[in-house]
């Protein structure tokens, strides 16, 4: 067998854990209310265009992103605002959201419900960027960063290859992995929407090899998609990274401190696209997406189709309950995912997975000291050093942390993940990087 | 109400463990413990033992009573420590001094640095190396090896190890062809299996061989370090056979005595005291190979692998900051 593409450096091997690989996509019914957090997406968040009384309709635009980089917001389910106040979400703090009594289901007008698949890309390249602006698309695979920003590409560069991440290196999550199998063609009319956006002639979908059955549906769904291409890759983490997708697939390393741009790429990601297919085909703003809700101990590990907005709880309600030893809520994969202190928060953009860790894996073993044994090291997929920069700043350090490029770290967890005397790393790095952006930006 | 745990990702953990990594050494040692007691008998388990024993009861009581903090002797490091010392040794030493080396491994070499994880220097071999110039006569007078359940009983039979007839044929002006029809030099097959007269564990090349790889599968150690270093010495050793073979032994001869296996697959691995980059660890090896064959060649000691490791422990920490991994993204330099 020829052997599989995969990035060069570093990378590790976690179980893969991935129960809910086989549950079909299921509509959740709508709740009572919706929690709508106005910051929701990387950069500035937008700003609320309703009033507490106010009735709305499903897709009606509640706020709209005013900065350079923000992204609009659109209501969930048709209803009352009920206020708009400050709630728990996934952060961790207390932010201003949107809140909207649910009472019906009727859409805006301009919105296709049907199913039928539109294929003919009718809108022009800027047609598409402001049509998927007005959508409110961010990039679903977690950073949910505004997606017309990508595709209007910075002067003096020209992008050369579309590379789609189907990747989904995060263990336990399957929410790409089935809307590949049940959307694929849904999937690949946005990938071809996107490259008309970018106006590039080939696009790339990386997908890694624990997912057989989308590689193959994909394939044969392609051969009448004119330059997509779907690549087989080995299972490795964190192969979901931006820059280690397009050393996999292209073998092109984009430089330090730079944008994939640089290399000729943009990257998206499989949800991202989905989205997109919706909003230009079917006018249909971003207020929903696929959750996946898993866990050792969850009865009925699931893929929900949610309204942005809906609280994780009636999630767990749908996954047949929060099971008795639940130690730790996830909003995200085990890797990269961050651990919540309540389930009343809501799903929103970014969200593509809660997972539920029983207890005794909730906690983590008492560190040992340093053996030096350069695992780290080894794993990193960044090339850094990671034992030397968590020391660096604990003794704060922060310039020598910074001539050792602790800014490249990509906080993957792979070092901290493979560390035989169970370290902290990722958080004294988290903090050093925090410290060294701080001192980078007073220096300007 | 219930009460999650909040911390930062990742949230999984791989199953490394120190102790993993410890007992796979341990492991790894079997084959060579197996030759050491065929060859030695109850001898070489009396050293093991004692050694063993004595290094776990020193982390133990500095950890109790003079640190009075954790004790964490079940991590395995005091054992491999254990071993490596009793490795480094002759089968009849008394056990008292043993005791010492202990002492001065666990104490000196590790404790007083911090502990696991601290020490500059590989413990085992600072604990030999303070035997070895504290007891010398102790230290290098070795037993004649007689294979386990043989009907021999000459128990007090010492004798000279092959590279200790080589420097001494060699300083006294001999040549390479009289120096090996000397009785006690062992033909080439015992120096491989390991029937001749050394320390416990640098008798069979073959078993610390097969122990290397093993830990090499199990990623406890990288190759660069003992492929670098036998490849130098191999290299130095060779190129002198090729210009003057009346003077300069054949290169194989060196790679199977005087521990060079056990110094190149098990002391100079230490994960402490190596350095910790790809680059990094191919220039401390090459560094380690060439001081051996410096000393065996030219020095006053017969060996010279102990020293050779000691001298690059003390590069480590300048080795690491020179050589960096190739950063994602960049041009290597
Ligand atoms: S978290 Fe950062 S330092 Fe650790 S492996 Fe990932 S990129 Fe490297
Ligand atoms: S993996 Fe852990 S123990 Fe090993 S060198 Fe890195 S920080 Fe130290």
């Amino acid at each position: 067998m020829k052997s599989l593409k995969t990035f060069a450096r570093g990378g590790v091997h976690p179980d893969e854990n991935k129960f809910s690989a086989n549950a079909a996509i299921e509509a959740l019914p709508l709740p009572k209310q919706l929690v709508i957090p106005l910051g929701q997406n990387l950069g500035a968040p937008p700003k609320a265009l309703v009033k507490k009384g106010d009735i709305v309709k499903v897709g009606q635009l509640i706020a709209k992103g005013e900065a350079f980089i923000s992204a609009n917001l659109h209501s969930p389910a048709s209803g009352k605002i009920a206020k708009i106040d400050d709630a728990l979400d996934a952060s961790g703090y207390r932010r201003q959201a949107i809140f909207i009594d649910v009472d019906d289901d009727i859409w805006e007008e301009h919105i296709d419900r049907s199913e039928d698949i539109n294929r003919t890309i009718s809108l022009s390249k800027e047609e598409i960027v402001a049509r998927v602006k007005e959508c409110g698309v961010v990039g679903l695979g977690g950073a949910t960063f505004p997606t017309h920003v990508k595709l209007m590409i910075p002067g003096g560069k020209t992008a050369e290859y579309l590379v789609v991440n189907g990747v989904e290196c995060e263990p336990y999550l399957t929410s790409d992995h089935r809307l590949m199998l049940e959307k694929g063609e849904e999937v690949l009319i946005g990938i071809k929407i996107l490259m008309k956006a970018l106006g590039v002639e080939k696009a790339i979908v990386g997908i890694e090899n624990n997912k057989t059955d989308a590689i193959q549906h994909l394939k044969k769904l392609a051969e009448n998609y004119n330059g997509i291409e779907i690549q087989a890759l080995y299972v490795k983490y964190p192969q979901g990274g931006e820059k280690q997708l397009i050393k996999a697939v292209l073998n092109r390393e984009v430089p330090s401190g730079k944008l994939p741009i640089e290399v000729g790429c943009v990257v998206s990601n499989v949800g991202t696209a989905f989205a997109v297919y919706e909003a230009v085909q079917k006018n249909k703003p971003l207020i929903d997406r696929v959750v996946t809700v898993t866990g050792k101990a969850v009865k009925k590990p699931s893929n929900f189709l949610v309204r942005i907005g809906t609280p994780v709880s009636d999630l767990l309600k749908a996954a047949e309950g929060l099971p008795e030893n639940t130690g730790k809520i996830i909003n995200g994969g085990p890797m990269m995912g961050k651990s919540v202190s309540s389930p009343d928060i809501p799903v929103v953009k970014g969200s593509s997975g809660i997972l539920l860790l029983p207890r005794e894996e909730s906690k983590r073993p008492q560190p040992k000291p340093c053996i030096r044994c350069s695992k780290c090291t080894v794993v990193c997929p960044m090339g850094l050093e990671p034992y030397l920069l968590a020391k660096m700043s604990k003794l704060e350090l922060y310039e020598k942390a910074e001539k050792d490029s602790i800014m490249d770290c990509m906080e993957c967890g792979s070092c901290q993940f493979t560390c035989p005397s169970n370290l902290p790393l990722l958080d004294y790095l988290r903090l050093g990087k925090q410290r060294v952006g701080h001192l980078i930006r007073t220096r300007k | 109400m219930n009460m999650f745990t909040i911390s930062g990702s990742p949230h999984v953990h791989g199953d490394e463990s120190v102790k993993k990594i410890m007992y796979t050494v341990v492991y790894a040692m079997v084959p060579a413990i197996l030759v050491s007691i065929y060859f030695f008998g109850l001898d070489a388990a009396r050293v093991l033992l004692i050694s063993v024993m004595a290094c776990l009861f020193f982390e133990w009581a500095i950890q109790k009573y003079l640190i009075k903090g954790p004790v964490t002797i079940n991590d395995g490091s005091a054992i491999v420590a254990g071993i490596l010392l009793a490795f480094n040794i002759p089968a009849n030493i008394p056990s008292w001094i043993i005791i010492i080396g202990a002492l001065v491994t666990i104490g000196v070499a590790k404790m007083s640095f911090g502990g696991l994880g601290k020490n500059p220097f590989n413990p085992a071999l600072v604990g030999r190396v303070f035997m070895l110039i504290s007891f010398p006569v102790q230290m290098t007078s070795w037993p004649v090896p007689k294979a386990l359940f043989s009907s021999q009983v000459t128990d007090a039979i010492t004798g000279p190890t092959a590279l200790g007839i080589l420097k001494e044929g060699v300083g006294a002006g001999k040549t390479i062809e009289q120096i090996m029809t000397d009785p006690n030099m062992p033909a080439y097959i015992d120096r491989l299996t390991g029937n001749m007269t050394g320390s416990l564990g640098e008798m069979s090349a073959l078993a610390l061989i097969l122990g290397g790889i093993f830990m090499v599968i199990r990623k406890v150690i990288d190759w660069q370090v003992p492929v670098s270093i036998i490849a130098t010495v191999f290299a130095i050793a060779g190129i002198f056979h090729l210009i003057d073979p009346t003077h300069y032994i054949d290169p194989t001869f060196h790679l199977f005595t005087g521990g060079l296996m056990l110094g190149a697959i098990y002391m100079a691995t230490d994960m402490v005291s190596s350095p910790m980059n790809m680059s990094g660890k191919v220039f401390y090896g090459v560094g380690i190979g060439l001081i051996t064959i410096i000393i065996r060649l030219w020095g006053a000691y017969p060996e010279g692998i102990s020293f050779a490791i000691l001298i690059m422990n003390a590069f480590t920490p300048l080795i690491n900051s020179a050589f960096k991994p190739k950063r994602f993204g960049t041009v290597a330099k």
